[in-house]
């Protein structure tokens, strides 16, 4: 009996899997100046305007860099020169406008307009950098992170 | 091709285990020295309402919900809160500022009874819409269409979607690429205004077009 539970619910969570996997798109670059790259299982793909960003990809400037990002849920996220960003965790429900959004901030500055999921939800989005965890309570503001300068 | 400014400092800190001697020297002279350079800004919202943001730091807590309230941490565990400016914004995140994506804006046009054409007014807003896309980066436009609550939930699913299409089709036919554009209709399930079953309403005969 238990056998054939697992035998019907296996499958179904494989195809669950491939249905979130096809619904990857988090956001989209739509700004992009000087050296800045989107690293992608170990491939680093040019930050070009139109580039496509999902959960999971580390986005990175250079000295000269800067690139800006709207998500689905309407949030904006911006970062300046010799930052690393990366996208941890992205999901959202268009219709019920609920899910999460995580990332972090090795390094850098970075600019945030928080939208739909934070307003949904407050605890829906979470930034993180290595000093710091930052709960969102909606809607705009600004991280700098990085070691003293001596 | 560049190197992230973090590996700088890790080299540094490789390159000298000839001065481990001075550790304990260096520990007491560092137990006052800040560790880190981070800082937190909440900003004003641009709809006039101002957020909140709650920073913790190894346990300690800090909420920031005013304009321009701050908080830095210089060393983990420790949050100091202060009050910073416009002018101190734009000197420490110019760059990171100007990068911001334009804001997501919404349309709403609407209908004549029962069919997807439109109220004249909507119908002169189709090039303004147009327009506004058109001056945007790597545009993403999302269509979604509604009806009042006269006729089937059947029905008006239907109407809501072929309304929704209909302002597709102008974009398209002004020159959006259909791989911009993605459409739905929600049916009477979102009413702008609530009313009774069968009741005839001009302002939930509507599509919402938000660009982004």
């Amino acid at each position: 009996m238990r056998s054939a539970l697992i035998a019907l619910t296996l499958p179904m969570i494989l195809a669950f899997g491939v249905a979130v996997a096809a619904a990857q798109e988090a956001g989209q670059i739509k700004t992009s100046k000087g050296a800045a790259q989107v690293e992608r299982a170990g491939r680093k793909l040019p930050a070009k305007v139109g580039q496509v960003v999902q959960q999971g990809d580390v986005v990175v400037t250079g000295a000269d860099g800067s690139v800006g990002i709207t998500f689905r849920d309407n949030s904006l996220i911006s970062i300046g020169p010799d930052s690393v960003l990366a996208i941890d965790r992205f999901a959202f429900d268009s219709t019920t406008h609920q899910g999460a959004f995580d990332s972090s901030l090795k390094q850098g500055t970075l600019a945030v307009v928080s939208g739909k999921l934070a307003k949904q939800s407050p605890e829906a989005m979470k930034v993180k950098t290595p000093a710091a965890i930052l709960g969102v309570r909606g809607t705009e503001f600004l991280v700098r992170t990085g070691p003293a300068k001596d | 091709m560049f190197v992230p400014a973090q590996r700088k400092t890790e080299s540094r800190l490789a390159r000298t285990p000839h001065l481990a001697w001075l550790a304990p020297l260096a520990l007491t002279v560092l137990a006052g020295c800040a560790s880190r350079n981070d800082l937190y800004v909440l900003l004003p919202g641009k709809d006039g309402k101002t957020g909140a943001l709650i920073i913790e730091s190894d346990g300690q807590k800090q909420t920031l919900d005013k304009p321009y309230a701050a908080a830095r941490v210089k060393n983990v565990g420790s949050v100091d809160g202060f009050k910073s400016s416009e002018a101190e914004v734009k000197q420490d995140f110019g760059p990171a500022l100007a990068a911001q994506p334009k804001r997501p804006v919404s349309f709403y046009l609407y209908f004549e009874t029962d069919t997807d054409e439109f109220v004249p007014e909507s119908r002169a807003l189709v090039n303004q819409i147009f327009a506004e896309i058109a001056r945007r980066p790597a545009p993403e436009v999302v269509i979604i269409g509604h009806t009042d609550r006269v006729g089937t939930p059947q029905h008006n699913d239907a109407l809501s979607l072929r309304r929704a299409e209909r302002c597709r089709d102008e974009l398209i036919k002004l020159g959006i690429p259909k791989v911009r554009i993605s459409v739905a209709g929600r049916g009477s399930r979102e009413p702008e205004v609530r009313t009774a079953s069968q009741v005839s309403e001009p302002r939930n005969r509507r599509v919402e077009i938000s660009v982004r």
